[in-house]
């Protein structure tokens, strides 16, 4: 465990030299000129990518660049307007947070075509040039829920799994991730898979009826904070004690709840950094600096009872 | 308007719920079919049946409110907020009713002077309205609330779910205002036929604003209770909301042209709605055949009424 954390905050290390490094480029960007960047969010009816775009913006601001920031309400068709709008306007670079992997891929190349550098963040796209990819690796996430659930558990025990909205590649991956673990203990049985589409409100009544079928659940795995405290909820209308609850993203809401021992562990992620790190990327990339490896992964943090002070302290 | 037709409309739709309740019954009878989870059915219920109760009057004046939904979002954001920067409990409640009963206004002014169909102008409104929660939460969820709020979503009156309490409560008001008052007639008449109501000296364009205004309110007792039951308000609450809202007063056999409904079905309409999704998962049936299941029973209750209504006029 303490190896794990070690290697953790290695990894953060290099992060914040990665950002100092962005902060030295900031004194030469006064005397550059004005760099325009778009941003194209998924979404910003989340509050994972609300501090994702926030953090751009900030870096943006550090750097003197003028970012277009473009909202595409996860829709696939909104967000290929948006680049071409993009494009149509010569801006320099564009960081593109893809609604969807495969759809989004003739607005790559159409950026190729025009010359312009695409950077992609917490999501990759399966075709066309991209200068740089940084995300979090989603079936580690998956994989991290189910290996603490397995360990609280001592590999033995009834759980219960919210998955996310159904089709989309979070879930897709975070599932993976939790099976592949989950199938290596014949002891820990999944007595309901459901979906609660990463929504609290979903969640809570999924999981209250979820309840009704099985009251003797042991943990529930959560693919997000949202559902993880939706669980919660149910679990405390139900009177019910004693179910261990894992979730993830690492909200300020979730980190609480670790902090209150309603959530056992939170699988923290950093949007902020990450969506900083991809608009330093992209000044890089415009100034003509090629970057070797061409994809960052972020650190997934598993944040516990134990930690989540330190966590809280570091200022995510 | 013949009492058969109203009988069909009527009992197809109970006829329906029976089914539906004595298929989980047989396939889960220790869990599906317990008092308890009756209680939690109702519970689960109570936020949709609130928001279609206001969504009733406004159809059978053969209008369509769509901003139920972003109203029920609003208000939760509204009176959290509220209530966390003040700590007055009594005031975030006050705030968040004001500001619901106002978007009701606004949409009913839309429709009734400005002449705006009743779809396209509260599509409108619903986009601004979660534009407006989105600027007020700055897309960040408000939560940390103080434990009285938890009341209303969460608490128990004897016994009884408080939010059960108020779906009872607002059922009874509507069924005493729709079924025993002149303006309950006057309701009817506007969406049954709009000129005769107007020569009869039925003002129209009051009816009009009234009912978008009383949907406005229960959209907001409904986000209250929404933002309570979670014990946060969420930036995009509700969303989505006003689909399963009208599914229930159709299911209801309240008519999409006006006139016509009565208020018990759109009770039941919620509760098969509430049955088939707790129902569904007690079974644990996977979420992608959840949502065909869901889409063909709303489909077949409502052929199977206006089939039993062509059958039995003929």
């Amino acid at each position: 465990m303490n190896r794990a954390l070690a290697l953790i905050f290695r990894e953060v290390d290099k992060v914040k030299t990665f950002l100092v490094v962005a902060l030295m480029i900031a004194g030469i960007a006064v005397l550059s000129m004005a760099m325009t960047i778009g941003f194209c969010v998924s979404t910003l009816n989340n509050p994972y990518f609300v501090s994702f775009t926030n953090g751009a913006k900030a870096e943006a601001q550090l750097l003197g660049i003028n970012l277009i920031v473009m909202n595409a309400n996860n829709s696939n068709s909104t967000q290929l307007n948006q680049v071409e709008d993009l494009i149509q306007r010569k801006v320099d670079a564009i960081i593109l947070n893809p609604t969807d992997s495969d759809a989004l891929v003739p607005a790559v190349i159409a950026a190729n075509k025009a010359g312009i550098p695409v950077i992609t963040l917490d999501r990759s796209v399966n075709g066309g040039k991209v200068a740089m990819y940084i995300a979090s690796d989603n079936v580690e996430y998956g994989k991290l829920e189910a290996q603490y659930a397995v360990k609280l558990l001592n590999g033995s025990g009834n759980v219960v799994l919210l998955t996310g909205i159904p089709g989309a590649s979070a879930t897709r991956d975070r599932t993976k991730g939790i099976m592949e673990v989950l199938s290596q203990y014949p002891n820990m049985k999944i007595v309901a898979n459901q979906t609660a589409q990463f929504d609290m409100a979903k969640a809570m009544s999924v999981m209250e009826s979820i309840l009704v079928a099985h009251p003797d659940v042991n943990v529930v795995i959560a693919e997000n904070d949202e559902m993880a405290l939706g669980a919660i909820q149910a679990i405390k209308a139900a009177g019910k004690s004693g179910i261990i609850v894992i979730g993830g993203d690492g909200i300020p809401q979730g980190i609480q709840a670790v902090k209150d021992g309603t959530e056992a562990v939170d699988i923290a992620q950093q949007p902020y950094k990450m969506a900083a790190l991809g608009v330093s990327a992209a000044f890089f990339v415009v100034n003509g600096i090629t970057l070797n490896p061409a994809s960052l992964s972020m650190p997934l943090f598993p944040v516990t009872k134990e930690n989540v002070d330190q966590w809280i302290a570091s200022g995510d | 308007m013949t009492l058969s037709n109203g009988f069909i409309r009527r009992y197809g739709v109970i006829f329906g719920l029976a089914g539906i309740i004595i298929f989980f019954a047989i396939e889960s009878p220790n869990y599906f079919f317990t008092p308890s989870n009756f209680i939690l059915i109702s519970k689960q219920s109570s936020i949709n049946i609130l928001l279609a109760l206001g969504e009733m009057f406004v159809i059978l004046t053969a209008g369509i409110d769509l901003s139920v939904g972003a109203i029920a979002g609003l208000v939760g954001a509204v009176a959290a907020g509220t209530i966390v920067a003040t700590g007055n409990l009594f005031l975030g409640l006050i705030a968040g009713i004001g500001i619901g009963i106002a978007f009701g206004l606004i949409n009913g002014v839309i429709v009734a002077f400005a002449k705006v169909p009743a779809f396209i102008a509260t599509l409108a409104t619903m986009s601004a309205i979660t534009g407006i929660t989105l600027i007020y939460t700055q897309g960040e969820p408000i939560w940390n609330l103080p434990s009285s709020f938890d009341f209303i979503g969460q608490g128990n009156l004897a016994d009884i779910p408080f939010s059960i309490i108020l779906m009872a409560l607002a059922f009874v008001a509507a069924w005493i205002v729709l079924e025993k008052t002149k303006y309950g007639r006057h309701i009817y008449a506007v969406g049954g036929n709009i000129k005769a109501s107007r020569a009869a000296g039925i003002k129209i364009s009051a009816v009009l604003v009234s009912v978008y205004a009383i949907s406005g309110l229960l959209s907001a007792i409904g986000g209250i209770v929404l933002a309570s039951r979670l014990g946060t308000a969420e930036p995009t609450a509700g969303s989505g909301y006003e689909l399963d809202a009208i599914a229930a007063v159709v299911l209801g056999g309240t008519s999409l042209f006006g006139g016509e409904g009565w208020v018990v079905g759109t009770i039941i309409g919620g509760y098969i709605i509430a049955v088939l999704n707790n129902g569904m998962t007690i079974m644990n049936i996977s979420a992608y055949y959840q949502e065909v299941v869901k889409g063909l029973v709303i489909l077949l209750a409502v052929m199977l009424t206006s089939f039993g209504k062509k059958y039995w006029n003929e």
